[in-house]
């Protein structure tokens, strides 16, 4: 908040009415967002008939249940697909660290020939819709022979195009980080005699800290969530991860099984609110940097 | 900005630097992009096939384009999504932004609460919605008869596009807020009291400060806004699968898709609406970049 004058202060700290309209209406819209969440966590612990007949009482006494829950997790397999989405999400967001980490230094330490094009590949890479080149993605790699193959090589169909995806995010993030930087540090590590890539694992990683976790933040959430790439790739039920299953049990409880539709969003929606409520900081300063930039 | 330090002399090191990232986005961005052109000009039996050579005449996907009518609606409803997404997520969080801003306590609060449903993946949230708009029962039909509404609301069949368009509308109202706060709180404080001496009004301080000095982060909002719409598939895929009620709620992206994964299976066709989809975006954005030019102060 910019400092004003005593002055201002003194007058905004009576309470007037238009103050209480003001709350009002930022709270409104603060109850259309938390609300929804709150009535599907309240209604996921709820026997299923009493779902969308009694959908605003409590679960207590005979209405609550773990049932939607025990159902769930006995007919589709919530247990691997979490951990498919942790192994797919997370080798996303380490590649995607490393490898944009050392191209934005690259690109704001190194002065050479074609840095200029080279910087608008970056910015037109962050426009391209995926459904431009999902297709072709596709054909390659089916003849690589990585689509629809064992376990291990089917989450590799998904994490190398995710990857690609969020490399151009996070060079530009970083990149005006990075730039922001001393170079005195550098400089007198080089004189230390650290080599250049010493220099960039044991000085810029650590001082770039908040930056690098706002990409592995963001990176390891729009990998969690994107549907569309993982359609594609995970046709079969060994290799689902927690979004593609939702998308399945959407589909198989024909929606009319309210109870896994409800216990469904619950389970995917949990991890990421632990996550949110520890990290928002980072979460909403990284969105938008990458935004303004872009 | 650019440095001759001495570190940076040797450019061997820069082949480490650059060439992972780069090789990626040319295999896995450049080249399926002029593939995805060619692709939409040839005859491709099946996903994941090789081309069985050129189209006859080459441009029949782009001439079923401007005939095929549900692409008519898909495009129909993809701009209307655009214009609600400039008038409602921008207006509503250019709204909530500018009163945070009058505020001090809660601002924190506000800003985490808004900005949650962006983070949470869209496919649970068109589940959500699912539940949420259910007909008969559902918790917003039950809300609507305790306020002495006389019928319930068959929302997906009668109000497919409110149904539709407002989940995604509310989820990324958070984001525009976020980038607004940020640009009004760029503004110097400077600026304020110079209009706190000469006697401003707040309207007079809202109308004549924080709005032109905003410009420039409206335009990124309107950017922005135009780009995510094209870009917006999870959410209606979850809640009107395959154009329902009666494909009059196809948008450019789940109309592609409907081509490659969703049932009707022509690759070539599916490539073409990419092309379209990705044309209609630089169109676009290049025009509202045309119409409202950024800035200097």
């Amino acid at each position: 908040m910019p400092n004003k004058t005593a002055a201002v202060q003194l007058k905004r700290r009576r309470i007037s009415p238009s103050k209480i309209i003001t709350y009002i209406i930022l709270s409104l819209w603060a109850v259309t967002t938390i609300f929804p969440f709150i009535w599907v966590i309240i209604n996921s612990f709820k026997e299923r008939k009493y779902i969308l007949t009694q959908s605003f009482a409590l679960p207590i006494g005979e209405l609550f249940t773990l049932n939607n829950f025990t159902e769930t997790f006995e007919k589709f397999a919530v247990g691997p697909a979490y951990r498919n989405s942790l192994i797919i999400s997370g080798t996303v967001t380490i590649a995607v660290i490393i490898i944009s980490g050392l191209c934005a230094y690259g690109m704001a330490r190194y002065n050479f020939r074609g840095r200029k094009i080279l910087q608008t590949l970056l910015i037109a890479s962050m426009m391209f819709p995926v459904f431009s080149t999902i297709i072709p993605v596709f054909s390659m790699q089916t003849k690589w022979g990585i689509v629809n193959n064992t376990v291990p090589l089917s989450w590799v169909s998904v994490i190398l195009p995710q990857i690609a995806g969020n490399i151009a995010f996070g060079t530009v993030v970083l990149m005006g980080y990075i730039r922001s930087l001393p170079i005195d540090l550098e400089e007198a590590a080089y004189l230390e005699g650290y080599g250049v890539f010493r220099i960039f694992f044991r000085i810029i990683m650590p001082l770039a800290k908040p930056s690098f976790a706002t990409i592995a933040i963001f990176s390891f959430l729009w990998s969690y969530n994107d549907l569309f790439t993982q359609m594609f790739y995970l046709r079969s039920a060994d290799y689902f991860t927690i979004t593609r299953l939702l998308n399945e049990i959407s589909s198989q409880s024909g929606g009319t099984n309210h109870g896994w539709m409800a216990a469904a969003v619950v389970i995917v929606v949990i991890p990421v609110l632990v996550v949110y409520v520890f990290l928002q900081k980072n979460i909403v300063k990284g969105l938008t940097a990458g935004a303004i930039k872009g | 900005m650019h440095n001759n330090s001495m570190i940076f002399k040797k450019k061997t090191p820069l082949l480490v630097f650059l060439v992972p990232a780069f090789a990626f986005m040319a295999v896995y961005l450049f080249y399926p992009f002029v593939m995805n052109i060619i692709n939409s000009f040839s005859d491709i039996p099946s996903l994941g096939a090789s081309s069985k050579g050129w189209l006859d005449p080459w441009y029949s996907n782009y001439q079923r384009l401007v005939t095929d009518p549900y692409m008519r609606t898909a495009f129909v409803n993809t701009m209307l999504m655009m214009l609600c997404t400039i008038v409602f997520q921008v207006g509503i969080a250019l709204i909530l932004a500018m009163l945070v801003d009058n505020i001090r306590r809660g601002s924190g609060f506000f800003r985490t609460v808004y900005f949650f449903p962006i983070v949470i993946s869209a496919t649970a949230l068109g589940l959500m919605f699912n539940l949420l708009f259910w007909y008969d029962t559902g918790p917003i039909n039950t809300i609507l008869l305790q306020f002495g509404w006389d019928h319930l609301v068959n929302w997906k069949e009668d109000h497919w596009m409110f149904t539709m368009f407002t989940p995604v509308m509310w989820q990324y109202v958070g984001y525009y807020f976020v980038i607004i706060v940020t640009g009004l709180n760029n503004i110097s404080p400077d600026v304020y009291e110079a209009a706190e001496i000469d006697g401003a009004t707040g309207m007079q301080v809202v109308w004549r400060i924080k709005l032109p000095l905003l410009y420039n982060t409206l335009c990124t909002c309107l950017t922005l806004a135009i780009t995510g719409a094209l870009k917006v598939f999870d959410l209606p895929w979850t809640m009107m699968p395959k154009g329902i009620p009666l494909e009059k709620s196809w948008l450019t992206g789940t109309y592609m898709y409907k081509y490659s994964l969703g049932g009707a299976n022509n690759i070539g066709y599916s490539s073409a609406i990419a092309i379209f989809i990705v044309i209609l975006g630089v169109l676009l954005s290049q025009l509202a970049n045309r119409i409202f030019k950024e800035k200097d102060y």
